[in-house]
């Protein structure tokens, strides 16, 4: 018995370009790019952290390098919820020792996620410096953990979730608000 | 968001690709994919099963898959144990059980195992709660290794459906001709098999096999060719007259690939004889893909692990929610 889903928008595509744009100069104005690199956390942090690498990239005139994670082999909670067969690529170029590393993600909830993410990236080696870009932080943290670049907050209540779209693989460009009567 | 687990099933225990379906066997290769890029890491490892602790029980002498077996498990973060009785002479029955039983009070989590006797895996499989897989019994099934030919296949020629895939020597002997023959099938390729008439099974064609009896038509007809190596160890005499006479009838020669049409995927499982059932110049050829098969064999075991070590009752469901 589940009623339908009650959307909001809270970003439309113009919205989130916005956001985006915003993020990508707060974090040129924060630090030196020359040694920067974007890690996007599978899926959709992976499609933002391009979107970002090429708008300091358009505005910069050199390229910035990005790379992808997928934490499903660090994840706190295996033994819950057991294995996902399909597990997406990491992919680190080169050596990240030394350099100045910027962790993307669409949704910021617990932080456990983030927290993954920071251990494997220190399989990888150890960046002079790492900080966190989210496009949409909707609070409900479990961890110690907070983003230095945040597209938008978002009050979150209960039975609510915040759903980031990417065209490459939603069709659009979106932050929604979602009240669902089933649970998460 | 929430990501959607594909469909399929491998439970408890991986005991033989017969009986698997295509989504599952297809379900084991997309897994294994990820797992590819680990082992090219600085540190080659992930922490997704630590504190699991791995008994890797080899009866039978092996090299490459029980080093494989512990390179998929450390690269995992398990803990393993390796306990090999080679030379001994356990037999199926009240030991094996003994062994595994005391294994278990020592609470282990899963049990690889290669025994000389068919049936071995699934007998242990059916007695103890730990996940067990089959590292290779007898001349049953030997599931992992079929599934890194099939990987190494897939890489090569970008598919398996509709492939024409011959197994060349000793197929009776084979368990890992059998192997192949259960997961190929499985998912739409031709499957032929080419040897001397006493290394073939009879009633093999009930599989859906067909029979090469020179292996220049096997050739040429052939996409991947798997050589298998003669298992002189399960040979009581008889069956080929001599090692030279074989590789003059059955070698897979550089001159008889020459004569093809094709570019011939050459695979073979390993330990070869060189110059009896493949001579070096192929083994060592560009079409050669045995040395990817290896590489292939840590991802793939990595993948069955992976999906045995989670698998509990419910967690299909849960693995549907996402968290941030």
């Amino acid at each position: 018995m589940s009623t339908p889903d009650m959307k909001t928008l809270l970003l439309d595509g113009p919205g989130v370009e916005q956001a985006l744009s915003r993020m990508a100069r707060e974090i040129m104005d924060d630090g030196v790019i020359e040694d920067l690199m974007l890690v996007g956390i599978h899926r959709r942090g992976v499609e933002l952290a391009e979107r970002i690498a090429a708008l300091i990239s358009e505005t910069a005139g050199r390229q910035i390098k990005t790379g992808s994670l997928d934490i499903t082999l660090y994840r706190d909670d295996f033994d819950q919820i057991g294995p996902r067969p399909v597990i997406g690529s990491t992919a680190i170029p080169g050596d990240i020792n030394g350099l100045r590393v910027v962790i993307v993600d669409d949704v910021l909830y617990t932080g456990r996620t983030v927290k993954a993410a920071l251990t494997e990236l220190a399989d990888f080696g150890r960046p002079r410096r790492v900080e966190l870009c989210v496009l949409a932080d909707r609070g409900g943290r479990e961890l110690p953990i907070q983003a230095d670049h945040v597209g938008i907050a978002v009050e979150v209540g209960e039975g609510e979730r915040v759903e980031v779209r990417v065209p490459e693989l939603d069709d659009e460009l979106s932050v929604t608000l979602v009240s669902s009567s089933e649970s998460e | 968001m929430s990501q959607t687990r594909p469909e399929f099933e491998l439970g408890k225990d991986l005991v033989g690709l017969e009986g698997l379906s295509a989504e599952t066997i297809t379900g084991i290769l997309d897994t294994a994919e990820p797992f590819k890029e680990i082992s090219e890491r600085a540190i080659k490892k992930v922490p997704v099963l630590r504190g699991k602790t791995i008994v890797n029980l080899f009866y039978e002498p092996s090299t490459r898959t029980r080093i494989s077996f512990e390179f998929a498990e450390k690269r995992l973060g398990a803990d393993t144990v390796n306990i090999s009785s080679s030379g001994s002479s356990v037999v199926k029955g009240e030991t094996l059980v003994d062994t595994a039983r005391n294994l278990e009070a020592m609470r282990i989590d899963m049990v690889v195992i290669r025994h000389a006797s068919s049936g071995a895996a699934s007998f242990l499989a059916d007695r103890i709660p730990s996940n067990v897989i089959n590292g290779g019994d007898g001349q049953h099934e030997h599931p992992t290794q079929a599934l890194l030919d099939m990987l190494t296949i897939r890489d090569r020629l970008g598919r398996l459906e509709g492939l024409k895939i011959c197994i060349i020597g000793d197929i009776v002997h084979s368990r890992v001709a059998r192997s192949n023959i259960f997961g190929l099938r499985t998912l739409g390729a031709e499957v032929a098999v080419c040897g001397p008439r006493s290394l073939i099974p009879v009633g093999i064609e009930e599989l859906g096999v067909s029979i090469f009896n020179h292996v220049e038509d096997a050739i040429e007809w052939a996409d991947a060719l798997n050589v298998l190596r003669l298992q002189l160890e399960r040979m009581q005499t008889g069956f080929i007259p001599s090692l030279r006479e074989y590789n003059r009838v059955f070698g897979v020669t550089r001159a008889r690939l020459e004569k093809a049409a094709r570019d011939t995927v050459i695979l073979h499982p390993g330990p070869m004889n060189r110059g009896v059932e493949i001579d070096s110049a192929v083994a060592d050829g560009p079409q050669s893909v045995i040395l990817p098969q290896v590489t292939n064999g840590v991802a793939v075991r990595m993948a069955v692990l992976y999906l045995l070590a989670g698998g509990k009752p419910g967690g299909a469901e849960a693995a549907k929610q996402e968290i941030t």
